[in-house]
This record gives C-alpha cells, sequence and structure tokens, in this order.
C-alpha cells in the first residue's frame, strides 16, 4: 500500500496555520529572552551569579536556558499538538471519511499521521535548540557551555550533549505526544485531544509535588523531565535518563498500541 | 524506538539495581558476649576486655573480623556495622579497648605494647573460637582474620597488622599513621613533594595542635571516670595512664610539645614497614585533626609488595566519622581479602570524591536521583613505589607583606572550630573575615582560573620569611575566592577547603635576615569553579593552635611567585558515566514492546489475507451488491435492518426514502466506515472491509462534503488524489473540476465556499479517477435548479460509460428522473427495488402512494 504517502501527510500538516504558528514561536523564543535580558540587566547586581545570569554566559548556555524554560509547558504543547491535532481535525473537517475511502486502510493513516508527528515534534527539538544556539551566539558569544558547578563543555562536545538532550527530550516527551494521540482516536474535537494530553501532563506535575508518593512517583509521565540536564555534566549519569526514556516508551506503545486498536474498531461518524 | 534502549545499554556499563532480596536481612545474628585476657598493667594488674561475637551461624567456622572503636567508644558503637558484617557472612568480633566501657585498664593512647597487645589477644581469641575460619590446625591454627577501626580504632588495626602477621586484611579508617605530625604538624618541608599529599617535615618541631589536643584529652578524660563502670567524675587524667597524662598536661601548659608528648607519640605510631596485610586506608576530606596527609605517609610507609589502597571519602573528625558509608569499600576490600572472592570491586590505588559545589544549586536535574559526586581514581597511588608524581603550577601575585604576630596571639584567626561539627562548618562560611585578620596575614592571589580547577593533594609554595626574632610561626592556607560582587567589590563566596591551614615553625634565624623556606600546604579534595581565585593565606596566628606568645614582625614575600601542585594526571575520573536502572522496569517496557510487536506482526498476518481475487467470483461482473445489512446503534437504534440490493453496471440506482430510513448508515457500510453487525457488501465481486482495496473503484460523497478549509478547491482535490497514491494522471484532474464548474473560485481557499460550491467540490472529488461505482449522498443538496439539471445530465452520463451511480436521495421526483432503478428504503428496510422504467401505471402510483405513505409517517430525525 501506498496510500498516504508521507509527503501527502506533511503537506496536508505544513501548510496549516497552526504549524506555522508553533514554529513562529519557537523563532520568537530565544529573540524574546535575549531581549528580556538585555532589558532586566539595568536592574541592581545580584550577590550570586543565579541561573539566569549563566544563560547569559553562551550561546550554548541561553540554549539550555530556554530547553530549561520550555520543557515543563512549551514543548509539551508543541508536541500535544503535533500529535493530538491532525486526527480529530480531519474528523472535524469531514475529511477523514474521504481519507479512508480513499482508500486510506487505518492502520495507514494512524502510522503516516503518527510518523508525520514524530517528524514535526522532532523538527521542532531540532529547530529550538539550533535557532536559540545561532541567536544566542551572536548576542552571547560562542564560548564553552558554562555548568551551574563551574565545569565546562566546550565545541564540539556540547553540541553531542545537545544532541543527548534533544534525543531524550523526543523520547521523554513521547509519552504526551501518544497520550493525544490516542485521545485524538477518541474525539472528534483537536482541542479535546491537545488539551488533555496538556492536562495529564499538569496533573502528574502536581502528583510529582507530593512526596508521600514515594516510589510510584517514578512511573508518573514527567517525573524525569529534566532529566536531561544530567547530560551537560563533565561525565553522564544516564541512570534517570534512561528510567525515565523507558517509562516513556513503555506508555507511548501501550497507548498507541490501544489508539490502533481503537480506531480499527471504530466507526466514522463525523 | 524499541531498538534506542538497547543502544543506551551498550553504550555504558550497566549496573542493574534488582528488587531488595530481603533474605539477607532476615538472617538472625547470633551475638555472644566474651570477656577476653588483655596485657595487665605495667604494675601487675589483669586487664580483662569486653568483646562481643557476632555470627549469624556458630556452626559454620567463617573468616573474622574485629572491630576497633574510636576514643571515647566502646564496642556498642561498632555493632550496628558488626551485624551488617556478620549477615555478609563474617565472624564478627568487637571489644571495648582498655580504658574504655566496661573493658579494664587505662588509656595508653594506642601503645603497641598495651592497645596493641590487646589486638593480638583478639586474634588470638579468634584463632580458638570455633566460629571462625583457619587455614592449619592445632597449634599452628590460623585465624582467617580482617581488622578495621576508625579513628583512635583505626590506629589499633594498623599497629596490630604490625604486629601479628596471622592478620590478613586491614581497614583502618580516619586515623593517624604517624601521631606526631597530627598532633605537632610542621609543615616545613624541603625537596619537592614526592607523593600526592606528601608533608614530611624537615626541620624541627612543629605546631601543638592545641584545640584538638585539648578535646581529646579532656574531653576524654571526662567522660571515663577513674574505673571501669565507675559513675563519671571530673578529673584531669580519668582513665589516661599516668605516662600519658603527666605528657599531656606539660604540653597543654606550655603550649609547646615537651620530650615526654613527642615520645609517647612516637610510641603510638604503627611501625608501617612491617605490615604485609592488604591496606584500605580510608581517610575523610573533613578533618583537621587526622588529615589527608596521613594517609599518604600509610601508602608510602607500607612495603612496596603489600597490597594497599587508600581513598578520600566526604566526612572526618570535622564533620561525621560515618563508617557505614564506606560499607561497600569495606565489604570488597575483606570479600577479595579474606573470602577470596575475586569478583569483588577491585579498589584503585587511589580513589578521590571530589565534592562539587554549585553556582545556583541543582538547577533541574531529576530530583531525588542526585547527582553522582565526582570520584578521581588512578590504578596506582601517586608517590608509591615509583616516581614522584608531575608537577603544575599556579602564578600567585602580591609583594613583599609585613605581619605582625600580636603579643599572646590575642585575637587569634578562626579557621576552624575542631570537633564542633556542623557549627565549625556554618562558622567557616562566613569565616574569610574571621579567619584573615588584618595585619596578621600576608595574602597572595591567583588569576580567575579559566576552567574547573581539581584542587587535589598537598600543594607546595616557597617563601621568604624576615623575622624580628629568631623563631618564626606561620599558618598557611589557601582559599578559593568567588568573583567578587560588583557593588561592595569583595569576593561573593569564600571557601577554606577542608578548613585546614598548615603550620611552618622556623628556628634558628637570624632577625633581619631572610631565609627561604618550602611550606607544603594543607592536603584537601576541592574543586574550584571557574572564575573563583586561588588565595595563598600566611597567617601568623590561629586559634586552634598553640602559636608563640612573644609578640613578633615577619616580613613575606613569594620566594618563587607560583604555587606549585601535584599534576593530576595519572588521576581519571570516573563514577561519573552510569546507567543505573532498575530491572522491573527493563523487563516491562521490553515485555510491552514485544507484545506490541507481536500484535504488530498480527495485524500484517490478517491484512495481508485480504487477497485481491474476489472472494464472490459470481459477484466479479456485478459492481456492488449489498447483502443482508444490519446495523445497530450504541443506543439501541436499529437503523439498518436486512438491506439487500444490487446496482448493475451502466444503472444510475436511486435509493430513496425519508430521513432517517437508514440510506446513509447504509452508504457508511457500503465504504466501510462502518462495520456492519451483519450482512455483507460486495464490490465486483470483492468484500468491503474498512480501507478494502477495492474501494479505489468507489468514489463517495457521504452526508456532506469534507474540505481541508485551509487549501483552495484545486488544492484540496490535489491533497486528496495524493492520498490515494495513484499516479496525478489517473485522476483526470481538469475534467473532473469543469463538472464542478467552480470557475476561478477553484483557486481560493474552500473555508469561503458556499455550501453549493462545497457540494460540487464534493461530487467532484467523489469522480476524480472516474471510478466504476459512484456513491452520492443527497448530491443535490445546495444546488440550483439549473445546476440540479446539470447535474442530473452529468450522472447519466457518467452511467452511460458503463460505470454505475448509487444516488440516494428523500425526493421522489429527484429520483423518478434521474435513475434506472430506485430502491426505496423505510426505517431501515428495502420496501422495494425496482426499475424506473416499469414503474408505470400501476406501479408508479403505488410507488407514489407507498413513499407519501412513508414520509408521513416516517419517524423524524436526521438522515443517518
Amino acid at each position: 500500500m501506498t496510500a498516504l504517502p508521507l509527503r501527502a501527510e506533511v503537506r496536508r500538516q505544513l501548510s496549516r496555520r497552526r504549524t506555522l504558528v508553533v514554529f513562529a514561536v519557537l523563532v520568537a523564543l530565544p529573540l524574546v529572552l535575549v531581549a528580556a535580558f538585555a532589558l532586566g540587566r539595568s536592574d541592581d547586581p545580584t550577590t550570586a551569579r543565579g541561573f539566569v545570569d549563566l544563560a547569559q554566559d553562551s550561546g550554548a548556555n541561553l540554549v539550555v536556558f530556554a530547553l530549561f524554560a520550555s520543557t515543563g509547558f512549551l514543548l509539551v504543547v508543541v508536541v500535544a499538538l503535533f500529535a493530538g491535532d491532525p486526527v480529530p481535525s480531519e474528523a472535524s473537517w469531514s475529511s477523514l471519511r474521504y481519507l479512508l475511502t480513499a482508500p486510506v486502510r487505518r492502520e495507514r493513516l494512524l502510522r503516516q499521521k503518527l510518523v508525520a508527528a514524530a517528524l514535526f515534534s522532532g523538527a521542532a527539538f531540532v529547530f529550538l535548540p539550533a535557532w536559540t544556539l545561532l541567536v544566542g551566539g551572536l548576542a552571547y558569544g560562542w564560548g564553552p557551555y558554562v555548568g551551574p558547578t563551574g565545569d565546562q563543555l566546550g565545541y564540539p562536545l556540547v553540541l553531542a550533549r545537545l544532541g543527548l538532550v534533544v534525543l531524550y527530550l523526543a523520547l521523554s516527551l513521547g509519552v504526551v505526544g501518544a497520550f493525544a494521540f490516542f485521545l485524538g482516536t477518541l474525539t472528534d474535537a483537536p482541542l479535546a485531544a491537545v488539551g488533555g494530553a496538556v492536562v495529564l501532563w499538569i496533573v502528574c506535575a502536581i502528583l510529582d509535588q507530593i512526596t508521600a508518593l514515594g516510589g510510584l512517583r517514578q512511573g508518573l509521565p514527567g517525573h524525569f523531565a529534566f532529566a536531561w540536564a544530567d547530560a551537560l555534566a563533565p561525565t553522564v549519569d544516564y541512570s534517570a535518563m534512561a528510567q525515565g526514556a523507558l517509562w516513556s516508551v513503555g506508555y507511548a506503545v501501550v497507548l498507541v498500541a490501544a489508539a490502533v486498536w481503537r480506531f480499527l474498531r471504530k466507526d466514522v461518524t463525523s | 524506538m524499541p531498538a534506542l534502549p538497547a543502544l543506551l545499554l551498550g553504550l555504558v556499563p550497566l549496573t542493574l539495581t534488582a528488587v531488595a532480596v530481603p533474605a539477607a536481612a532476615a538472617d538472625r545474628v547470633v551475638e555472644t558476649v566474651l570477656s577476653v585476657r588483655g596485657t595487665p598493667e605495667p604494675d601487675g594488674a589483669p586487664v580483662t576486655l569486653d568483646a562481643t561475637l557476632l555470627t549469624t551461624d556458630p556452626s559454620v567456622p567463617r573468616p573474622a573480623i574485629v572491630l576497633a572503636h574510636g576514643l571515647g567508644g566502646t564496642k556498642a558503637d561498632s555493632l550496628p556495622t558488626a551485624r551488617t558484617l556478620a549477615r555478609d557472612g563474617y565472624a564478627v568480633l568487637v571489644y571495648t579497648a582498655r580504658g574504655f566501657g566496661a573493658s579494664g585498664g587505662l588509656v595508653h593512647l594506642d601503645d603497641p605494647a598495651y592497645e596493641g597487645r590487646d589486638a593480638v589477644a583478639m586474634v588470638d581469641e579468634a584463632a580458638e573460637r570455633p566460629e571462625v575460619e583457619k587455614t592449619g590446625t592445632g597449634v599452628s591454627a590460623d585465624p582467617v582474620l580482617g581488622f578495621a577501626g576508625a579513628s583512635y580504632g583505626g590506629a589499633v588495626a594498623l599497629e596490630v597488622a604490625a604486629l601479628d602477621r596471622r592478620v590478613d586484611a586491614v581497614v583502618p579508617a580516619f586515623t593517624w599513621a604517624d601521631l606526631t605530625s597530627a598532633l605537632v604538624p610542621q609543615s616545613r618541608v624541603a625537596g619537592g613533594p614526592g607523593s600526592l599529599a606528601d608533608v614530611t617535615p624537615a626541620g624541627g618541631t612543629g605546631v601543638l595542635k592545641a584545640a584538638w589536643a585539648a578535646l581529646l584529652f579532656t574531653g576524654t578524660a571526662a567522660g571515663t571516670g577513674e574505673g571501669p563502670g565507675e559513675q563519671a567524675t571530673p578529673s584531669v587524667c580519668g582513665r589516661f595512664a599516668a605516662d600519658v597524662c603527666r605528657a599531656y598536661v606539660e604540653a597543654a601548659r606550655s603550649g609547646t610539645a615537651g620530650d615526654d608528648l613527642l615520645a609517647l607519640a612516637r610510641r603510638s605510631s604503627p611501625d608501617l614497614s612491617r605490615v604485609t596485610a592488604p591496606t584500605l586506608m580510608i581517610q575523610g576530606e573533613d578533618d583537621t585533626l587526622f588529615g589527608l596527609d596521613q594517609a599518604d605517609r600509610v601508602m608510602r610507609g607500607l612495603p612496596p609488595t603489600t597490597p594497599a589502597a587508600t581513598a578520600w571519602v566526604p566526612g572526618g573528625h570535622d564533620a561525621s566519622i560515618a563508617v557505614d558509608d564506606q560499607l561497600d569499600r569495606v565489604t570488597a576490600w575483606f570479600d577479595r581479602y579474606l573470602k577470596g572472592d575475586a569478583a569483588a570491586p577491585v579498589q584503585p590505588g587511589l580513589s578521590v570524591t571530589v565534592p562539587q559545589t554549585t553556582l545556583v544549586g541543582t538547577g533541574g536535574g531529576a530530583d531525588d536521583s542526585g547527582a553522582a559526586p565526582r570520584v578521581l581514581t588512578a590504578d596506582a597511588y601517586p608517590g608509591r613505589g615509583g616516581a614522584a608524581p608531575g608537577l603544575r603550577t599556579v602564578a600567585l601575585d602580591g609583594g613583599v607583606q609585613t605581619v605582625v604576630n600580636p603579643a599572646g596571639a590575642r585575637p587569634g584567626a578562626l579557621t576552624n572550630l575542631p570537633g564542633s561539627g556542623a557549627a565549625g562548618a556554618a562558622a567557616a562560611v562566613a569565616g574569610y573575615p574571621l579567619a584573615v585578620l588584618p595585619g596578621q596575614a600576608a595574602t597572595f592571589t591567583s588569576a580567575p582560573v579559566g576552567r574547573p580547577f581539581d584542587l587535589v593533594g598537598s600543594g607546595r609554595v616557597r617563601v621568604d620569611v624576615t623575622s624580628s626574632g629568631t623563631e618564626a610561626v606561620l599558618f598557611a592556607g589557601v582559599w578559593d575566592l568567588g568573583p567578587d560582587d560588583p557593588q561592595t567589590h569583595r569576593p561573593t563566596s569564600t571557601v577554606l577547603p577542608g578548613r585546614a591551614v598548615a603550620p611552618v615553625r622556623l628556628t634558628g634565624l637570624t632577625p633581619g635576615r631572610s631565609t627561604t623556606v618550602e611550606v607544603a600546604l594543607p592536603a584537601v579534595s576541592h574543586q574550584v569553579p571557574v572564575g573563583h581565585r586561588l588565595r595563598l593565606v600566611l597567617a601568623t596566628t590561629d586559634s586552634a593552635y598553640a602559636g608563640p606568645l612573644a609578640p613578633a614582625i615577619y616580613r613575606v614575600a613569594l620566594a618563587e611567585p607560583s604555587l606549585t601542585l601535584p599534576a593530576l594526571g595519572a588521576l581519571t575520573a570516573s563514577g561519573g558515566s552510569r546507567l543505573d536502572v532498575p530491572l522491573p522496569l527493563v523487563v516491562g517496557v521490553a515485555l510491552v514492546v514485544l507484545a506490541a510487536l507481536v500484535g504488530l506482526v498480527l495485524l500484517r498476518r490478517a491484512r495481508r489475507s485480504f487477497g485481491a481475487a474476489p472472494e464472490r467470483a459470481d459477484l466479479a461482473d456485478v459492481p456492488l451488491v449489498v447483502e443482508g445489512l444490519e446495523k445497530t446503534y450504541a443506543d439501541g437504534l436499529k437503523a439498518v435492518d436486512g438491506v439487500t440490493f444490487t446496482a448493475e453496471r451502466g444503472q444510475v440506482v436511486g435509493l430513496l426514502g425519508p430521513n432517517g430510513a437508514g440510506k446513509t448508515t447504509t452508504l457508511r457500510m457500503v465504504v466501510g466506515l462502518m462495520r456492519p453487525d451483519a450482512g455483507a457488501v460486495w464490490v465486483e465481486g470483492r468484500g468491503v472491509h474498512g480501507g478494502a482495496d477495492v474501494l479505489a473503484s468507489v468514489g463517495a460523497l457521504i452526508e456532506g462534503p469534507g474540505f481541508l478549509p485551509h487549501l483552495s478547491g484545486r488544492a484540496n482535490l490535489e491533497a486528496y488524489w495524493q492520498a490515494t497514491g495513484r499516479p496525478l494522471e489517473e485522476a483526470h484532474l481538469e475534467e473532473v473540476l469543469a463538472i464542478a464548474d467552480l470557475g476561478t473560485s477553484v483557486e481560493r481557499r474552500v473555508r469561503g465556499y458556499s455550501q453549493g460550491m462545497r457540494q460540487r467540490l464534493g461530487i467532484a472529488q467523489a469522480m476524480l479517477g472516474l471510478p466504476s461505482l459512484l456513491l452520492l449522498d443527497e448530491p443535490t443538496n445546495g444546488l440550483d435548479p439549473p445546476q440540479i439539471t446539470a447535474m442530473r445530465r452529468v450522472l447519466a452520463d457518467y452511467a452511460a460509460a458503463g460505470r454505475t451511480v448509487l444516488v440516494s436521495s428523500h425526493l421522489l421526483a429527484e429520483v423518478e428522473q434521474s435513475c434506472d432503478h430506485v430502491v426505496v428504503m423505510a426505517r431501515g428496510r428495502v420496501l422495494l427495488s425496482e426499475a424506473t422504467s416499469t414503474l408505470t401505471g400501476d406501479g408508479r402510483r403505488r410507488l407514489e402512494e407507498a413513499f407519501l405513505d412513508l414520509v408521513g409517517t416516517g419517524p423524524a430525525g436526521g438522515g443517518t
């Protein structure tokens, strides 16, 4: 079957305004950060060098700051949007039934939508740090990354580590995408799918604050969200990242399987 | 995706933390209280030592470990560790040293003749116990035995290893190798460092560590009372032996170490050259009593053939002495050398934990995983048995400075509060103004470091000192200064690593004449962050030491403008790259992924069985056969109930029925959007299911068109056609667009289309590729009369070319005028299926009546 080639699906999504808006936000983020730091600099100097001061050390530091600032919410929304929106969007436009009778087999449709969502999310994950590195490099110079402990990562090591960070981000946010995707096969409302996944993330973040849950918290999506910071130490501790990635991949596989199982049996009435 | 974890696992050494096995913890430890005959006091008074033997199974001989406690403690201190070791399969002997607790005798401060002989008595005791494993039999029976202890007990461990060859392994911790240099340190050295923390004094007695000595002696004396088991009453000597007491009191009174004290300290230092047992020396980095240089002395003092390793770890007399934190090391050492377990983790010759200082806290790592501390290791201890380590230098800046030793040595610089633990640490944080007093300290500062800088081991500096007298005492320390605050121009942070200073006593000076002296700086383990500076401070006073009370003026300058440090090239940073994942998680995710893969294979196999060949060869020539379709909705409505009809080639078939008759539901099942509860649909003899290949020859408009609103009409048709995956030439795009008759609007976005335009575009989309079966659900919705007329013609022409059109409608006239065949539905059932041409006269009336009747009574509701 060659129905719904990836090119066709990418074109369907690429021409949409929401895709453009997402990338516009990503383009704006480092510029806004640099502008905000420039404005904030006139304030009285702090006694200790904080995270924000570190962010202005070099382009690489700005990248880490931008990723830190966006891991909690922005990237979650981006992934939820790219993964949760395509299927219910087609349903809400009534174009889903025409795709299915084109014919595109349902599993094929899901696969292509999922691959396209992964491509767009991956593009966002690569674009944000790459663009921020360029902006930060021009604004703050091309010095090495300086960590909170004073450790430095020079080029090209810092690029490899940022690659590891991006890889981990992609894996750890896979659970968000899979959940949004699953919701998307249940509902015809794109907002419900995207919003549902973001709400899940927020609820898990709240539960994660309850230390009484102990070891159970490790299974919460998002518990290891910031484990990528381990990749920026002089020597990498992969433990937290591996756990985060494993949980995420495990959930994602289950959720995607549930989505496929559900969608194959679904009566399409939209 | 599933390949990725496997890839990660392959990259770094993997340790899997299995769920803790509680089996060992369940083992009950049998504790037998023993009374062991110790060495008699000099006056002949017998001494018994209070001891306990711990093992989980007294009937099985096991390797023995003797544990010795710290100054002022008893065997009870060792019991928790002993129980853990007993559960690990050792027979553990703990005892209270003479002069403490329930043991008799007096404290001789680890005199080999007393405390040392007592330790040998413990080895004798172990040799006779059936619980202890032995090599050889009878009189020559040699127990398999290790000895461990911290602080006062650590020195005993080294002593017994020197005294008794039967000891097979020792682990001294937080202790001394040379009591003289611990109590009366002299950091004046000569000839460059021979090892990582070489502080071999050159010339004269050092400076009494008065605060620590007082704390140890007076504190212990007050706590031990005058005899075993007695209520502790304040006394000068407590249970210290008279000679020890006399030597201390004399030194404390005079502020200088007398010959008695020096002799005693010399006697109480183990003869390392006699130690053949493998030795693991654990030393604390927060220890101004027994510094890291003591561990260095052990490593260099042991015979080169003795297996030895040292670990510099957080903790020590200035923080806490927690042997349990080091239990993994200790157990690994004994497992290797007592149990002969070759699989026990190898201890590197040197292992240094470098505390990490952070600028802004953790900054968002995984919260409870905790960052692994940085550990530097070397296979061989730098400077043991081989060449001295290489050197590196840090340039220092600072000219000639004059400093004063005030009369009475007051005020004294406060660098540390010995024995105060955390309180001392708190004092040290705010400490620079208290520790570096104006007029009393010469300072020499480096430039900010450009890379994180490991200050590990003992540095050296050469200074020129001119004294106003014949003697001079200086306290040397190296500070870590943070970047200057732009407002106050003071460093944002000041840290004296290890809170340690190195005292230097110079004697025999000629007043007014400069003498060059080499100073060994305190051995520390510290990381200097980027942007921080190192500052050498040479102070005239330190309140922890008994410096000279006579006033003096010194002129101090650097002989060489640099700080010399041991090169760390041989040390590799380890303990960082780590992958520790709970095994159940790995297994669980692997199972999930495996199950998903199996599901995928099953799905593929199921899909492959739908062949391209007709499943009903007899129907291969019939464009559409609908057989007994049934569909009941979740709410219980039976929308379609046994619908059967056939559409022949070249026909326009009308599916006529009022709203709610089940027409649309039927069409949805025809194209596989819904699964029928019963019945089947055959297109050219091939069964229809969701996404069946045969649907490629079916074009459909069902319940209104559906388009991507942000694309133009043309782009929508192109996007739709692209989705079919078929070549563009087969689409007949221009022909179909001509039928839609949208004019230039075809290039506008669909969002702005009228309902009629959408409807025409929807019909056009259904016709793309000129499918042999065209399904149109209420195609005339939203069309004006001329367009309806045109549409009729188009459909008639389409069918005339040998294709088939199925049109659903709720308008009789519509069907009558455009269809060759009519199927009348109501309430989910087919009432009539007949050619319109035969519907004349009676039949025509029948249809009309039936339909009007139906329209009048049909259920209200949407067109499902």
